[in-house]
């Protein structure tokens, strides 16, 4: 059972990220991505990690592809499709990806893995939090209060950078005029 | 091992999830779709990182805060990003990378 599912879920993961990145019309391409996104989050069902598949389902399929929609929306048509870019750039890339992919794939099939023999924990959100705010051994509360920094930060960036500014700082000769 | 399923066929699936996102970052030509090649290099990263915690070390949590914190951090990524594709279709009317190579102010 876990196996069908496994083989489901990495199926869907290939072929709709080869269609993200291959796709011509941009939005189809944001929808593949959603796609993507939800089929990884069942993967970590699988391997137990119930609140980061939790926190994948809100923060990438919800959040992340929304924001993406939105732009496309408002920079694109929806119907146009792209150029594609030349052959030759194609087949170069795809000669490189292919490349990296099969050494990464050699290297691992190479490699053996030791697990060991300690017993699994229980991962629950009792646990989660108690983590996220220890400043013992084991405690994440460094990166925590980093990360809220870092989240702050982004959205004062993000604020500021995309308001219209004042004629004055911002308002530089427009490039396109018509 | 849970579920019978080795961790070579999770890193397998990450490394071919990984190139595809490599090999859209280097055709494509949309900054929107070049940020969503970014995501699937990052996702890929996170199913590395959640299956060596599950397979290797069951009795810690580093993989998984680790993800966690990959996850904010793509999250403010992507929104800053986007702020700046915006600010570049308005001053440019295009977000095609080509057309965008001056940074004149």
């Amino acid at each position: 059972m876990a196996s069908i599912m496994f083989i489901l879920f990495s199926a869907m993961i290939i072929v709709f990220s080869i269609l993200t990145v291959t796709s011509r019309k941009i939005l189809r391409a944001a929808v593949y991505l959603l796609f993507v996104l939800v089929s990884t989050s069942g993967l970590y069902f699988m391997l137990n990690y119930q609140f980061l598949a939790a926190v994948q389902l809100t923060l990438y399929a919800g959040g992340i592809v929304v924001l993406i929609i939105f732009s496309i929306l408002l920079t694109s048509h929806i119907s146009q499709k792209f150029e594609s870019s030349g052959w030759k750039k194609n087949i170069f890339s795809a000669i490189a990806a292919i490349t990296g992919a099969i050494l990464s794939i050699i290297t691992i099939l190479d490699y053996r893995f030791s697990a060991t023999n300690e017993a699994a924990k229980e991962v629950n959100m009792r646990l989660i939090g108690k983590s996220l705010l220890s400043v013992d051994y084991d405690g994440y509360v460094l990166p925590f209060e980093v990360i809220s920094v870092l989240l702050l930060a982004a959205m004062v960036a993000a604020i500021v950078v995309a308001k219209k500014g004042a004629p004055k700082t911002i308002g530089l000769p427009k490039i396109n005029q018509e | 091992m849970n579920s019978g399923i080795p961790v070579q066929y999770f890193l397998i699936l990450a490394t071919v999830m990984f190139f595809t996102g490599i090999y859209g970052f280097l055709t494509r030509r949309n900054l929107i779709t070049i940020l969503m090649s970014v995501e699937l290099i990052l996702n890929s990263v996170n199913i590395n990182f959640l299956a060596f915690n599950r397979y290797l070390y069951p009795h810690k949590l580093e993989g998984m805060f680790f993800s966690l914190f990959i996850i904010a951090v793509a999250a403010s990524e992507a929104a800053v990003v986007i702020a700046i594709i915006i600010n570049i279709y308005r001053r440019f009317t295009t977000i095609n990378v080509e057309d965008v190579n001056e940074m004149k102010f």
